[in-house]
């Protein structure tokens, strides 16, 4: 199938997630598979008057189960506290342990949200130093307030680059550490460049993936601002419809899915047991407009033709079997008007006639939209539909748009044999990224 | 030739500090030893450590100056720090000779717009605490207390709706990416103060993966707002100052009395491009991008503000950028590294350039950007970057302004001088532990 040498190939020997559909991998799975729903009304802070009253909320997370001394990690945010949560899962299942691998030559690549911040003494130091005559804050008395009500670790816990130094610390690594922040393409992009990084030898293993939550006062508020929400007044699990005609913005959601990358070579040699094949990454640009996508979905495609490109993938020839040479895609899907338009629209282009014989389907339907994090997720999605042989619905898709035609996979779970599974993912400010992951053979 | 062995190469620079927009303007302070920075006049920062930063002056820098006519309306949705960015890609552009959207070339941009990638490293952006606070004024109660469902239901109408998208990390990239027209290969890293340099080396890694033929990188970061030097206070970083004499000597990196850093705003975009493409359009040349090496360090407070006695890791990133450049550690002229004047960063420099350079290290001149700008957290790899690219081609050593002494190492303060420059490292390590490395060399002309 590949061929590329052991040490240019790379596979997957590790995968966790903390969502709001749970915290293990074979829970959420059920939960995907059942149609299930993580939405319920917020309960991290009051929203009974905001325009978006529900979220997709991770509940009963405790990351003291997850890390092997909890009081190194006492002040870590809710990101950080995913993201150890998903790592660890992610470590287990690949077997590692210290001392089978080299610190220098194992790093990291996320793609981690900022953290949340400490809002309620934000606001009354905000307050406290507002002059309403110069109509400013007066620093004097701001940063008196601030030395006062504010803790310095929570503060320095905020950069968004604190994920990497907690698992850094917690499982040893010491090769090259990165992270980006893409916005929603954040963690695919995370994944793309680590295997990268691997084919280059640069490292030999990567921890990869995201974490994010941005439920929060000032996160809603941001998105509810720029329209992005669901408003939806009724029952929140049948709030985010990708792809139905009724869809009216996306639902927020928040947690973490981790991987362990690791080239072949090493994999084998450990004696790791590989669960899927990373074959191509893909990334692109709409320089564009800050506030929407490019509407014919040029970037988009351009991101998968990339993609499929490295992968060694023609998008436009059936296999022996008849079948498009993609199985299965995760769509990014947010329930949008415009994402779900340009994004059929860039698929279309991308795979032509055979478009309509690909299912893919969005799981932000169920768990909503993971920002940053949603890549990862949605990749150890696609790598779970190879490895069960199930595809994932579009929840809440009831009311079909007629310019949306293809296999949007409604309502419910469908068995089928997945190969090849593409996952897409666009941010807000135009970048597209693509990951290509097929069935491990030797 | 396979694309793994294209060569890389910096074509034009566009720091952005204190001293000024532009290349000229960061040489001229660096070779005449004049520190940039002053008192801090955006806001009152009496109650603060230090009261002093490298702060731009109004009138040298504009961004509306910086983008087309068109796009003037959007830089009312720009942080500060999007703003620095947008007026280094400017800068970066023109001294690199490219044309690119705004120029309306006929012929069509230098490189074309899918072959143009952008890397810029990004800060967590602090919001406008004016703007922020106007609207939470709307929102409290009688009895003064903020109150959520206020908020929810009046206070949030007050943000202008592109609120988010002033603090969003990539939209540093997304104003660059949409102004120039650059649809390659884009990403934003946010790793503190090593943002910039782990930037430059993902466009290096774009580039000779046939990614892309040139990419806008590096990184800009504004930490000269409250919010922002209250974190880098609480993270004991912050030297004190009192009056402006004392600040223009607050900074002493590897000084005994070394008593931390001060704060800047700025960063800046440098041109990383194929030397082949360099080549066939007649462009300038730098220096060439040789060797790359990152690494975690081991932290023993978890958040990366102490590294361990025993770290291997910002030792590991640089020699693994000098053994990536084909080079040993003895052909290294000059040593840029992070000399922020924060003791525990201070030391973890020390220990990993003992280990790498060993008894030849008091020998090796050291070049200082920080005490003439300020720690530009996201933004000080391309700050650094640009005055180690700058000395090679000019085989000139900037000056150092740094009033302290600095036992076993070349880095006390002295005037600028001429020096042969082959080969240059330099090096960021950030809070929270990640270090960066990149060797720069010099291009002969007869090569170039």
């Amino acid at each position: 199938m590949s061929q590329r040498s052991d040490d240019q190939r790379v596979v997957i020997t590790g995968m966790g997630w903390v969502t709001p559909l749970g915290h293990d991998l074979d829970t959420v799975w059920k939960q995907l598979m059942a149609s299930g729903s993580g939405m319920a009304p917020i309960t991290r802070f009051d929203a009974s008057t905001f325009p978006t009253k529900f979220a997709a909320e991770v509940r009963d997370f405790d990351v003291n189960q997850f890390v092997d001394d909890p009081s190194v990690h006492a002040h870590a945010g809710p990101n950080t506290q995913f993201a150890l949560g998903a790592a660890r899962q992610a470590w287990t299942q690949a077997g590692l342990t210290p001392g089978s691998f080299d610190p220098l030559r194992a790093g990291m690549y996320l793609g981690a949200g900022e953290g949340v911040l400490d809002f309620d003494n934000y606001v009354a130091v905000n307050l406290s130093g507002w002059n309403e005559e110069s109509r400013r804050v007066d620093g004097v008395p701001w940063v008196k307030k601030a030395l006062e009500m504010m803790e310095a670790v929570n503060e320095i816990e905020q950069e968004p680059n604190m994920p990497l130094a907690h698992l850094g610390r917690e499982f040893g690594l010491r090769g090259p550490a990165y992270n980006c922040l893409t916005a929603c393409a954040a963690s695919t992009q995370a994944i793309g460049e680590a295997t990268d990084i691997l084919r280059r030898g640069d490292a030999d293993m990567m921890l990869s993936g995201g974490t994010h939550t941005m439920i929060h006062p000032l996160g809603v508020t941001g998105f509810n601002r720029l329209t992005a929400l669901s408003e939806h007044d009724g029952d929140p699990t049948e709030a985010s419809k990708p792809f139905d005609r009724t869809r009216g913005g996306f639902v927020m959601g928040e947690g973490s899915g981790m991987v362990i990358l690791e080239t072949l070579k090493h994999a084998k040699a450990r004696g790791a047991t590989p669960l899927v094949e990373v074959r191509g990454y893909g990334s692109s640009c709409d320089a564009y407009r800050i506030t929407d996508i490019q509407p014919d979905g040029r970037g988009a495609a351009d991101a998968m033709h990339q993609a499929l490109t490295q992968a060694g993938i023609d998008p436009h020839t059936v296999g022996p079997d008849g079948r498009p040479a993609v199985h299965y895609i995760s769509a990014h899907g947010t329930g949008t008007k415009e994402n779900d338009s340009i994004e059929t629209r860039a698929i279309k282009r991308v795979f032509g006639d055979l478009a309509p014989a690909i299912p893919m389907s969005s799981i932000k339907s169920m768990m909503g939209h993971l920002i940053a994090a949603a890549g990862a997720v949605e990749l150890i999605t696609s790598a779970m539909a190879i490895r069960h042989g199930m595809i994932p619905p579009t929840r809440n898709l009831h009311h079909p748009d007629p310019d949306l035609d293809l296999d949007y996979v409604p309502n419910d779970a469908r068995v089928a044999t997945v190969d090849v599974a593409l996952s897409n993912n666009f941010g807000f400010g135009g970048q597209n990224d693509t990951l290509v992951i097929s069935r491990f053979e030797d | 030739m396979t694309t793994s062995d294209r060569r890389v190469v910096l074509s034009g620079l566009g720091p952005i500090t204190a001293a000024g927009v532009g290349i000229e303007s960061l040489w001229k302070a660096a070779c005449e030893g004049a520190s940039a920075i002053s008192r801090i006049e955006r806001f009152d920062a009496t109650g603060f450590r230090s009261q002093h930063a490298g702060t731009l002056a109004a009138d040298a820098f504009k961004v509306r100056d910086s983008v087309p006519k068109s796009y003037r309306k959007a830089t009312k949705v720009m942080a500060r720090d999007i703003e620095l960015a947008v007026g280094a890609a400017a800068a970066a552009i023109a001294d690199a000779g490219l044309l690119t959207k705004p120029d309306e070339p006929v012929d069509g941009p230098t490189i074309p717009s899918n072959r143009m990638g952008c890397h810029i490293g990004a800060g967590l952006i602090a919001a406008d605490v004016d703007e922020l606070t106007l609207a939470l004024r709307k929102s409290v109660d009688a009895d003064g207390q903020f109150d959520y469902g206020l908020w929810g239901s009046q206070g949030m109408g007050h943000l202008t709706p592109l609120w988010l998208l002033k603090y969003l990390p990539n939209m540093l990239a997304c104003h660059v990416t949409i102004i120039h027209d650059c649809q390659g290969p884009s990403n934003t890293i946010t790793c503190a103060e090593s943002s910039a340099t782990l930037s430059i080396g993902e466009s290096m890694r774009a580039i000779q993966r046939g990614g892309a033929d040139a990419c806008l990188s590096g990184g800009c970061d504004s930490k000269v707002n409250p919010m922002a030097l209250l974190r880098q206070q609480f993270a004991g970083r912050i030297a004190g100052t009192s009056d402006d004499d004392s600040a223009l000597k607050a900074i002493r990196p590897f000084a005994d009395d070394a008593d931390g850093t001060l704060v800047g705003e700025g960063g800046g975009i440098l041109v990383v491009e194929a030397l082949e493409s360099v080549r066939k359009r007649g462009g300038r040349i730098y220096a060439e991008i040789s060797g790359f090496g990152a690494a975690q360090s081991s932290c023993p407070d978890t958040v990366g503000a102490r590294f361990a006695e025993d770290d291997p890791g910002v030792a590991h990133a640089i020699e693994t950028a000098i053994r990536n450049a084909d080079l040993q550690p003895a052909d290294i002229d000059a040593i840029v590294p992070f000399g922020s004047g924060i003791r525990a960063m201070d030391d973890a420099d020390r220990r990993a350039m003992g280990l790498v350079f060993g008894d030849r290290l008091p020998t090796i001149p050291l070049m200082l950007p920080i005490p003439f700008f300020g720690c530009c957290g996201a933004g000080t790899g391309a700050i650094a970057i640009s005055m180690a690219a700058k000395a090679i081609e000019s085989q000139r050593l900037p000056a150092r302004v740094n009033n302290g002494e600095t036992d076993g190492l070349d880095a006390a303060a002295t005037p600028s001088r001429e020096a042969d420059l082959n080969a240059v490292v330099v090096f960021t390590t950030s809070l929270g532990g990640q270090t960066a490395a990149v060797v720069l060399t010099r291009v002969a002309e007869d090569e170039s």
